[in-house]
């Protein structure tokens, strides 16, 4: 119902503004172009980009099968007369599709629990913050309190409680980073429940749920993209933390945790196994984190860490 | 006279905060590691009936859950955290008073390099801003954020002990030697972030009005620094510290493992891969105790050098 009376409402002023010939620039665009000053973030979205490339279509390309064990090279260094051009693990594995494929592993998980985390952090917070009162200072109560805990030792518990299925990965990590999540779209909310548009929709009579999904959620979007951004590393670590321990992903898959921990064992005999993974981690934790700080910069100006 | 009381009313209303915290903290480990199928008898060869009737019987294992829980709850208020099943001869109280100065030490020293280098590198870069040293220091500084503890920890090894043979590869035998390389790991990433912090809050705190005041009545710039700009910028990195004890002591389960330390994460782990109930509660709640406590004590700090929370208090 208010979908329809408020189209044509707006039409003739979008119609009015497009005749004028004077073009602001919009707090989007402004963002935008401080983004694009930052070499440091754009440097590292482009090397970002090429990673996913290569994880995504590397495998393909790479002729070695990552579960094939080539018996003539086990623990070769890398080499191009070999075939292998990171070298081969103990039992004559290919390292560099090895690790391509585990990449595939470590980035979808750093996304789907992002997802995830996004999904319980943007609603509770949104909800906290626009009801206010008692249920905000009962929600962020319950927050604090699980703050306090020690919650990779939960999720260490939950991994080996359960069977380690992929699914619990998603879930059991995106529960953890969630908190931060509701704590700033709060207080974010709090701040633009007090606006005028908010009070003009309430004064026409929309509902408190249109209301916190159409004008406060877009309003949210800044800071939900720079904190997703900042997420996706910090899950990504968490994944690798619980795969280094045995409790990730389990074989034949592989993550980068997963190979960074067998590589850790042959290390003195071949140290390229333990090197490779590594620095394909180090590098994507590196650039989401720079890409990370360079949209708070550009997003939220007035809170640069 | 006034500052004090609402200084009283903080502490005690901190304090009575705690409760819900940790009687929450205690019923989900609880119930987290009931939930799981198996139980601690499982390795052992077939027990018959009896044997394992009577072993369940001795730990209470036949009773309802809501009877162990509150049978739990009753035993750790006298900080009874009961007896290993892993261990056998071992009470979980022992375990943790023979692990806990390991782990206590490696983490405060982790701590306290870690605040020390992390606020003096984040001074200096935050006095040199925009110039190529803070372009550096804070290019490194995002890389030590950037790489886990795990990838350092084999790395450094193989290049400090397997390599150079300079320092031990493992093992705990209370030499600084052996203490150095799990410090440095530890403390890495939270000396590279609280560099960050404070180089952030220390620029922001040179901008400010008061800053401009004091320099403008005539102060050293050196004075500036120690007088006015320290305590406000600190500000944000005391705060930091609580979820920077959490993210050392998850790190120290890593650690623990990779430089074959006994200390408290590695019976953690073993713990819960063998369902020893009492061991695992018992760190959980050490270390759950200890953050609480810590960030309790961060609040108070935090109060103290910021008038500004005691006033809010008091509206």
């Amino acid at each position: 119902m208010t979908k329809n009376t408020d189209k044509p409402v707006i039409d003739p002023f979008t119609a009015a503004m497009s005749v004028v010939d004077v073009k602001g620039r919009s707090p989007w665009e402004d963002a935008w172009h401080r983004l694009l000053k930052n070499r440091a973030a754009v440097y590292s979205a482009f090397i970002m980009a090429a990673m996913i490339l290569l994880v995504v279509f590397g495998p393909m390309l790479i002729s070695w099968e990552s579960d094939f064990t080539d018996w003539d090279n086990t623990s070769t260094p890398p080499s191009f007369s070999t075939g292998h051009w990171f070298g081969t693990d103990a039992v004559g594995r290919d390292i560099l599709v090895r690790t391509l494929e585990g990449g595939r592993i470590s980035l979808m998980v750093g996304l789907v629990a992002t997802i995830v985390s996004l999904l319980i952090g943007v609603s509770y917070g949104a909800t906290a913050g626009y009801f206010g009162g008692a249920a905000d200072r009962i929600m962020m109560r319950i927050v604090d309190i699980i703050y306090a805990l020690p919650f990779m030792f939960f999720v260490i518990l939950l991994m080996v409680i359960f069977d380690r299925n992929i699914l619990l990965i998603f879930a059991a990590i995106g529960a953890i980073n969630w908190l931060d999540m509701a704590r700033i779209v709060r207080g974010q909310t709090l701040s633009l429940k007090n606006t005028e548009f908010v009070e003009a929709a309430k004064a026409c009579g929309v509902n408190d749920w249109d209301i916190i999904r159409r004008h406060i959620t877009p309003n949210l979007l800044g800071v939900v993209i720079v904190y997703v951004t900042l997420t996706i590393p910090q899950i990504i670590l968490a994944e690798s933390f619980l795969s280094f321990l045995g409790l990730g992903v389990q074989e034949p898959m592989s993550s980068w945790g997963a190979l960074v921990s067998d590589g850790a064992q042959d290390m003195e005999s071949a140290p390229w196994t333990l090197i490779v993974p590594s620095v394909f981690l180090t590098v994507t934790l590196y650039c989401f984190n720079y890409i990370g700080d360079g949209l708070r910069d550009a997003l939220d100006p007035k809170d640069r860490v | 006279m006034i500052q004090d009381s609402g200084m009283a009313r903080h502490v005690l209303r901190r304090l009575l905060s705690l409760i819900p915290t940790l009687l929450m903290l205690i019923t989900v480990a609880f119930f987290l590691m009931r939930m799981a199928p198996g139980g601690p008898f499982d390795s052992e060869k077939f027990l018959p009936a009896e044997v394992e009737a009577n072993l369940e019987a001795k730990y209470h294992m036949d009773e309802s859950l809501l009877q162990q829980y509150f049978r739990y709850l009753s035993q750790i208020a006298v900080l009874d955290f009961g007896t290993s099943i892993q261990y056998k001869d071992w009470t979980v109280n022992e375990l943790i008073a023979q692990a806990m100065p390991v782990s206590l030490t490696i983490g405060l020293s982790a701590m306290l390099l870690a605040f020390l280098f992390g606020t003096l590198l984040g001074i200096s870069a935050a006095l040199r801003q925009n110039t190529r040293v803070d372009y550096l220091l804070m290019g490194v500084g995002m890389l030590g954020i950037s790489i886990p503890n795990f990838v350092v920890a084999p790395i450094l090894t193989l290049l400090l002990a397997v390599y150079a043979g300079l320092l031990p590869a493992g093992g705990w035998d209370w030499s600084i030697a052996s203490m150095v390389l799990p410090v440095v790991t530890l403390a890495l990433p939270v000396t590279a972030y609280i560099a960050r912090l404070t180089r952030g809050s220390m620029i922001e705190v040179m901008h400010s009005n008061f800053i401009r005041s004091a320099r403008a009545k005539g102060l050293p710039e050196s004075t500036v620094i120690r007088r006015h700009a320290l305590r406000p910028a600190l500000l944000p990195v005391i705060s930091f510290l609580g979820p920077a004890t959490a993210g050392m002591i998850s790190g120290s389960v890593i650690i623990e493992r990779i430089f074959t330390i006994p200390g408290l994460g590695s019976y953690f782990v073993q713990g819960a891969l063998n369902r020893d109930y009492a061991l695992v509660m018992g760190v959980v709640i050490f270390y759950g105790v200890l953050i609480i406590m810590l960030n309790f004590l961060i609040d108070l700090i935090y109060a103290w050098l910021n008038p500004k929370v005691r006033y809010d208090e008091k509206h």
